[in-house]
């Protein structure tokens, strides 16, 4: 049996704006397996995004526990969560979000900067990140120089670079065509299967979705029974 | 390391017009400052040149009343005076009233031996020695008017009216850099003998004399002993260190100077604000790329870095540049200031004085950003992308 590597135990997560205080995110309990490929779902404003930046450690609990490969990451200080996921945690964001004056080798290799690697080892990393997205020739290009897509798998290779426990991807085909988000869709589920990387995923699109193995759908800010399995 | 300096480097190229209007302001500033420093030493030259061994004998009333050449002898008497040589101020113009330079009636022989800074050739000194109507000038004065030796060249008395003949007999040259090289030097002797034909009440008096001592740390003793010596006397004295002396004109111009001062401080202030609303603007583009390299697991200090080696290079590079520029410029308005400061050199301390203000203005104009980019919340900076 697989061991969980992400656990959130009765979560609660709200903001304030102004005086007012907006509820997002009641009571989760949400177990994920190591190896697993799972995608949130739910209409704008049910608190996905919210609850995948609890998991990745970029935003904090009002209540509850979030624990990462044993790891009670509530407990961490701000130092602490940040070299925690610089070593724990893959991003994909929806808008690629790679450093515009860095080139794509420049921008796989910015994680690698923490991590005390020597030169040599880190080239080794990143051209290995840039051959399994497939960019190995273009790793002198400047994001502008890329497709949206091509920026995408960049960005794929930056979360992938530093081999982390878990790949995050927050609506990673939101702004690309449908031959690119499928392209980019078959690429992380690469890497769920044939790497075993976990995945957590946040998608509107339901095609996106059906990639993943579970989808759990968010509802006001509540995990409702809803759950798929899309594959054995 | 390469790899910082790199992103610091294209960073802080990505909006060239921006950057460049950035440096320039600061490379005016800075320019602007190492002049004012290079004008404000030029006004406490004839301070810093003065000798501790040199007092300054003049009339207690003031330095426009003349004091009697016979006072010499009794100064020459009183313990611890070594040599005692004298002079007026004669005001000449040659040819226009534009021409104006610093031109003096002096004792030669006992003002060179006084004032070793002035360096003349053996020769040329005999020369001047020996002719009554002979007169030395500096480096840069003969070579603004372009006298020969030998040449005899007419000066329009202001305070000595008429046309005063002179045959220049020798060019002195100053010991270092910070020596006037503009005056003109003749013979009191001659003056005195014009002034004599002419019946003037002058006749037989100085503007002021110069003393020197064998002990300066006995300088007050001596400056007493001279004044006491002519208490009650039909032209009672005040003496005073060449030091002193000289800082007296200052304290006429002293509010100019402090406003000078303060007008260089804000040059400072401008420097900071000027990087630092570079910096604001920075860090408001790039408010998602330091989200997403704190979400990488960059801390708020380490962006810090980033930009404070950003802002580094905007403050250095202008002040490298701005210094480089000094120098040169300094020389033009040098040139055009010769009359009011004959030495306007550029003080060295300009270089670590810009240097050190670049660093503090360069880290200083980052500190709001740093501050912001520290409390940034990762997930609210995201939000703002697309």
């Amino acid at each position: 049996m697989k061991k969980p590597i992400v656990k959130l135990i009765n979560v609660n997560k709200s903001y304030k704006k102004g005086n007012r205080i907006i509820p997002v995110l009641f009571n989760i309990n949400l177990e994920i397996v190591e190896g697993e490929f799972i995608a949130f779902m739910g209409p704008s404003g049910s608190g996905k995004t919210t609850l995948l930046n609890l998991i990745a450690g970029l935003d904090i609990v009002d209540s509850g526990k979030v624990i990462v490969d044993e790891v009670d990451i509530t407990n961490l200080g701000e130092g602490q969560l940040s070299r925690w996921r610089a070593l724990n945690v893959g991003f994909i964001f929806q808008f690629y979000n790679l450093i515009p004056v860095l080139t794509a080798f420049e921008n796989v290799e910015l994680p690698l900067l923490l991590t005390g690697l020597s030169k040599l080892e880190r080239r080794e990393h990143v051209e290995m990140a840039l051959n399994i997205v497939n960019l190995i020739e273009r790793m002198d290009h400047f994001p502008y120089q890329l497709s949206g897509g091509e920026q995408q798998r960049v960005s794929i290779a930056r979360a992938i670079v530093t081999d982390p426990t878990i790949i995050v991807a927050d609506e990673p085909t939101g702004d690309l065509d449908k031959i690119s988000a499928n392209e980019i869709l078959d690429l992380i589920e690469r890497l769920n299967k044939e790497f075993n990387k976990t995945i957590i995923m946040v998608t509107h699109d339901p095609n996106a979705a059906k990639k993943a193995r579970i989808i759990r759908r968010l509802e006001k800010g509540s995990l409702n029974g809803l759950y798929f399995e899309t594959y054995p | 390391m390469a790899y910082i300096l790199k992103l610091i480097l294209r960073n802080a190229f990505r909006h060239p017009l921006r950057s460049f209007l950035t440096i320039l302001s600061i490379i005016i500033a800075v320019l602007a400052f190492g002049l004012i420093q290079t004008f404000i030493k030029a006004w406490y030259q004839g301070v810093e040149a003065s000798s501790p061994i040199r007092l300054i004998t003049r009339n207690s009333i003031s330095l426009i009343f003349p004091l009697p050449i016979s006072y010499k002898e009794k100064i020459r008497q009183i313990e611890g005076v070594n040599i005692v040589s004298w002079g007026t101020w004669f005001g000449g113009i040659y040819k226009d009233e534009k021409n104006f330079f610093p031109s003096f009636a002096i004792d030669a022989n006992s003002y060179l031996r006084l004032y070793p800074e002035y360096l003349i050739s053996e020769e040329e000194k005999k020369e001047f020695l020996r002719d009554r109507k002979g007169f030395i000038a500096g480096k840069k004065l003969i070579e603004r008017f372009g006298w020969r030796i030998g040449e005899t060249i007419i000066l329009k008395g202001k305070i000595y009216p008429g046309s005063w003949e002179f045959t220049l007999r020798g060019v002195y040259k100053g010991r270092d850099e910070y020596t006037d090289e503009t005056q003109f030097f003749f013979h009191w002797d001659y003056l005195n003998e014009v002034l004599r034909n002419r019946g003037s009440s002058w006749t037989d008096h100085v503007g002021w004399y110069m003393v020197g001592i064998t002990n300066p740390e006995k300088a007050p003793i001596v400056a007493l002993l001279i004044d006491n010596t002519f208490k009650n006397s039909i032209a009672e004295t005040l003496t005073e260190t060449e030091r002193a002396f000289q800082l007296s004109f200052i304290y006429l111009t002293e509010n100019l100077l402090i406003t000078i001062r303060i007008v260089s401080m804000i040059i400072i202030l401008i420097i900071i604000v000027v990087v630092t609303n570079t910096m604001i603007m920075t860090y408001r583009e790039r408010i998602p790329e330091y989200a997403v390299f704190k979400t990488l697991g960059y801390s708020g200090l380490k962006i810090g870095g980033l930009m404070v080696g950003e802002s580094l290079f905007f403050t250095l590079s202008g002040c490298f540049v701005g210094i480089f520029l000094t120098y040169p410029i300094s020389k033009i308005v040098g040139q055009m200031l010769e009359i009011y400061f004959p030495v306007f050199k550029v003080p060295f301390v300009i270089i670590p004085l810009n240097l050190l203000v670049s660093i503090v203005a360069g880290i200083l104009a980052t500190i709001i950003p740093i501050y912001q980019v520290v409390k940034m919340k990762i997930s609210e900076a995201l939000r703002n992308i697309g």
